[in-house]
């Protein structure tokens, strides 16, 4: 017994030991990267996009166990929610807001987040009502339709009022603006020059640290112990008094929540919004992250996610010359090779290791460790 | 008589599409009756069987430059059926065997990660442009009362009835076909009476591959386009007719597909009119989703399955 706060002191040592060297890192990444060059800060960036919306997919799919292959059409339209508010394409088509709103319409960012949050949202609650009876198989089909529906719509949504602007996109999306500074030009910040790039990585991270907040809270709390009851057992966990169905339009709708908020950081980033962005490819990129990292576990899901964000823009410095070097061409491109990728490690890792690369821990199971003759009573001679 | 003339022409564009897809839905409601999966890639196979056929097709021409249109379709065809039960033989060995007792997850996600294989595959050795599949049949117009119709159209629905009616003997009269039904009603007890259960599942897939193969290349020859995300669509829209007719009954597939191309030639000829103009014939692939949504939420049994309780 006198073990116990001993450990307990160990622990907490080691806990905020980890907790600073990870908070160091984050700092210092960009810059670093910056050295190796412009595009690595792009890619971190990215990566802290995709694990909010990793995070976001493994509440639906890890915790509740819903299968959503149409995931990304919140990204998408977090992402057109902003750019409708913060770009000149309503001015443009629609005379009575462009004399509702003579300067154009740069709604700010505390408005439009929420705003894309909650729009997605409502949409997450629309998808999830009629498939709630629906399960494996056949709620992976139809969040597929829906997804491929909501795709379609933004494609063809600019006759015969041009809501969308249709194949060509939304373009001249106004970048965040946090008081004074705005993040499309060089910042000079404690002694720093600070890229746009490096800002936004920077707003990303602290993004991606809340949502990881939220949902180690949401795994700790009623509901997450009530998603899960629900992805083990529906009926039992109907039987034990949750509501099933409130409980699986939640996870919909706050998993739809993620995709809005980092939906509309990315139509921020890029500037830039087409429907092309927002394919069933990406929807399975988002879902292989987590079933890579550990379907269900935070931290599984962030590494999943960091990985398959960060290795194929590794892959493309690297296998690019080296395919130049052995046939003096490029067999398979970098795009190519992504697909590839995602589509290997989908298939290999369900084979040979299907709880992911970083499970979660098994509760109430005997370690492996444990030597066997202990627990062997001897029997005969 | 304009507008009849346009609706039985709809009827029959209708027909020619649900022909198509029927085949496809065969290979997904067998797979789905005997392993209870949803086979992902059928959509590639399709694909696959497509793109090879158009380059085998291309080294044939080289070879023999004054063949026929159709001994090159046959050709065609015929080189496309084995590669197609090749790869699906190999998937289900590689990918699926394995994952047999596994949860319903695991299957279904390493479904998805195979079709992205075979796209990729696909691109690697194909390129990532459309290519352009020969009219191989003439293109003249053949006039049916008032609706025209064109020889590739005309053997896609003969071709078409011909494999359907081939496939219900196959399964009500032949062993194999006993063998089929036996282990989708229950593996163990068939493999009781003396089935072999990996050999009948190989078999499912063989065939449905082998559907899947005639489909490509009816469907490329149909559209005279190929690439290698030729096979989403049309493999959506197949399951779609699947789910409608019952999935895991083989009537109901090909009722389900004929229905469905009905369906989606008839809303994307009338489109316009009913929604006066707001939405387009280019929405036409929504047909098939709400299609499917509406089906799978109101009658998830199909129109021909039997009613199956809630099961996870």
């Amino acid at each position: 017994m006198n073990s116990v706060p001993l450990n307990l002191h160990q622990h907490r040592r080691s806990a905020l030991l980890a907790t600073t060297l990870i908070a160091l890192v984050l700092l210092v990444l960009p810059l670093v990267a910056q050295w190796l060059g412009p595009a690595w800060v792009r890619t971190f960036a990215f990566a802290a996009l995709y694990v909010m919306l990793a995070l976001g997919l493994n509440i639906v799919v890890g915790f509740a166990g819903l299968l959503d292959l149409g995931y990304i059409a919140f990204y998408a339209v977090g992402a057109y929610t902003f750019a409708l508010l913060a770009s000149p394409h309503l001015t443009e088509n629609f005379p009575s807001i462009a004399q509702a709103f003579p300067g154009g319409l740069h709604v700010p960012i505390w408005a439009s987040i929420p705003l894309g949050a909650a729009i997605a949202a409502g949409f997450g609650v629309l998808l999830g009502a009629p498939v709630l009876k629906l399960r494996g198989d056949y709620l992976a089909i139809v969040t597929l339709g829906f997804g491929e529906i909501i795709r379609i719509f933004l494609n063809n949504l600019n006759e015969p009022i041009n809501l969308t602007n249709g194949p060509q996109g939304i373009t001249l999306i106004d970048p965040v603006r946090l008081g004074p500074l705005r993040f499309d030009h060089t910042v000079s910040l404690l002694g720093l020059q600070l890229t746009s790039l490096q800002l936004y990585y920077y707003l990303f991270t602290v993004l991606a640290l809340l949502c990881v907040l939220v949902c180690v809270r949401l795994q700790d709390s009623r509901i997450g112990r009530a998603w899960m009851a629900i992805r083990e057992d529906e009926i039992a966990a109907k039987a034990m008094g949750i509501n099933v169905r409130n409980i699986k339009l939640l996870a919909f709708g706050l998993g739809a929540t993620f995709g809005g908020v980092s939906g509309s950081m990315f139509a921020a980033f890029q500037g830039f919004v087409s429907p092309e962005s927002f394919s069933l490819m990406e929807s399975v990129i988002v879902l292989s992250m987590i079933v890579l990292g550990g379907l269900g576990h935070i931290p599984g899901v962030i590494l999943g996610a960091v990985m398959l964000s960060v290795f194929p823009e590794f892959l493309r410095h690297t296998v690019g010359p080296l395919q130049m070097q052995l046939f003096g061409r490029i067999v398979v491109d970098t795009e190519v090779l992504r697909m590839l990728l995602y589509g290997v490690a989908l298939v290999i890792i369900m084979l040979y290791r299907p709880k992911g690369l970083w499970p979660a821990p098994q509760h109430g199971v005997a370690p492996a460790s444990a030597p066997p003759s202990a627990a062997q009573p001897q029997t005969g001679a | 008589m304009g507008s009849l003339d346009t609706f039985v022409q709809q009827v029959f564009n209708g027909l020619v599409l649900g022909s198509l897809y029927a085949l496809i839905a065969l290979g997904y409601t067998m797979v789905y009756g005997i392993v209870n999966l949803i086979n992902f890639a059928h959509g590639d196979v399709l694909m696959v069987g497509a793109l090879t056929a158009l380059s085998v097709i291309a080294l044939a021409q080289a070879m023999a430059p004054g063949a026929s249109g159709w001994v090159l379709m046959i050709v065609g065809m015929l080189a496309a059926i084995p590669v197609c039960v090749l790869l699906s033989l190999l998937i289900e060995r590689v990918a699926y065997r394995p994952l047999r007792n596994a949860p319903r997850l695991a299957p279904l996600i390493t479904a998805i990660g195979v079709s992205i294989l075979l796209q990729t595959l696909a691109m690697i050795i194909w390129g990532r442009n459309h290519l352009t599949f020969p009219q191989l049949l003439s293109s003249e117009p053949i006039t049916i009362g008032p609706a025209t119709a064109t020889a590739t159209k005309l053997l896609v629905i003969a071709l078409s009835a011909i494999i359907m009616v081939a496939l219900l003997l196959l399964v009500q009269y032949t062993r194999l076909g006993r063998a089929m039904r036996a282990t989708a009603e229950n593996a163990r007890v068939a493999a009781l009476m003396g089935v072999n259960p990996n050999a009948v599942i190989a078999a499912t897939f063989a065939i449905g591959a082998a559907l899947a193969a005639v489909a490509g290349v009816m469907y490329a020859s149909l559209y005279s386009v190929a690439h290698f995300y030729m096979g989403f669509i049309p493999g959506l829209k197949a399951f779609t007719a699947a789910v409608l007719g019952g999935i895991g009954n083989i009537p109901g597939a090909m009722l389900g597909g004929i229905l469905l191309g009905l369906i989606e030639a008839l809303g994307a000829g009338y489109i316009d009119q009913i929604s006066n103009g707001v939405f387009g014939s280019n929405y036409q692939d929504v047909f098939a989703f709400i299609v499917l949504c509406a089906v799978l939420i109101l009658r998830p049994s199909g129109l021909l399955g039997e009613r199956v309780a809630d099961r996870a």
